[in-house]
């Protein structure tokens, strides 16, 4: 057992056990914390596979931004932890366990059926990677930069979308709106008068 | 040096967890930070194939997975409020028609 085998299975241990933590929890808040811990012990793992821009990444942006957003909307509902779940039918939450491990060796199955030898590819060589070099920052930029410009760019104008919609989606019901859009119901049915007036004469 | 199958193996776990939680959450928010978790096993699942084949496609592939993860938290959380504002509630099983 060298010491990576043994923090490879302390970091995963942690992972899983917080990840059935989101799960099982009641209050939304507790999942929250639960999936900040699973974030983090994925950012150690990624030190592991020298991919140190990745896991920079995932603590400032996933830990650092998606989850702060989550927990500000959390805060902003008031969503309390559900006190009983009252189920429609009642014998469906024993099947859950059972299910889980069926899927559970299914993907297993499939994971061991793969076949894990790396074929030669043209542009890697598959060797050690002694120095860490794969994630630095300037490889990455390397790669970004010069074969992947376009999906980078992409990424921008999706990020800016989602800003856009993200602010019309949620805005309170400003009183213009209400206006314009009961003028437009009372032209309307103006309109489908007229039209009967026409039919009947 | 820890064999590939074991990153694959606990990133299927944490996928499978992941799938598990959507089917039994009844809360959205929680429901929506499952999907989240299925999006980190899948990052690790990539990044452990970028380092066997020493390539950095695969990190840069994360980056942008990153990205559409953060866009579809920002707007889903946003489809989330309005939901809340007309219906008072977070329950997954009011959320039963397709009318707002």
């Amino acid at each position: 057992m060298e010491f990576s085998h043994i923090l490879f299975l302390g970091l995963a241990a942690l992972a899983v056990v917080a990840a059935f933590n989101v799960i099982l929890q009641r209050n939304p808040i507790y999942s929250a914390i639960g999936l900040i811990v699973v974030l983090c012990s994925l950012a150690a793992l990624f030190l592991t596979l020298s991919a140190q821009f990745i896991a920079a990444m995932q603590i400032i942006v996933y830990a650092g931004a998606i989850m702060v957003l989550f927990v500000f909307v959390i805060m902003l509902l008031n969503v309390r932890a559900e006190e009983t779940r009252i189920d429609k039918q009642k014998y469906l939450k024993w099947l859950a366990a059972p299910l889980f491990l069926a899927l559970l060796a299914e993907v297993m199955a499939v994971v061991q059926y793969v076949n894990l030898t790396p074929q030669p590819l043209p542009s890697a060589n598959g060797a050690a990677d002694p120095q860490g070099v794969l994630g630095t920052v300037e490889n990455i930029a390397n790669g970004m930069f010069i074969n992947y410009l376009i999906p980078f760019e992409a990424a921008s104008v999706l990020i800016l979308m989602a800003i856009v919609g993200s602010m019309l989606l949620a805005r309170r019901e400003r009183k213009e709106d209400v206006e314009r859009i009961e003028k437009a119901l009372v032209a309307q049915q103006e309109e489908e008068q007229k039209y009967e007036e026409e039919v009947a004469a | 040096m820890v064999p590939l199958s074991w990153y694959l193996a606990l990133s299927a776990v944490l996928f499978t967890i992941g799938v598990v939680g959507v089917l039994i959450q009844r809360n959205i928010i929680s429901l929506f930070m499952c999907v989240e978790l299925m999006l980190n096993a899948v990052n690790l699942s990539l990044i452990a194939f970028s380092r066997l084949h020493t390539d950095v496609t695969g990190q840069l592939f994360v980056f942008i997975v990153m990205a559409v993860a953060a866009a579809e938290a920002a707007v889903g959380l946003a489809i989330i409020i309005a939901l809340f504002r007309s219906r008072e509630t977070l329950n997954v099983d009011e959320a039963d028609l397709l009318k707002l």
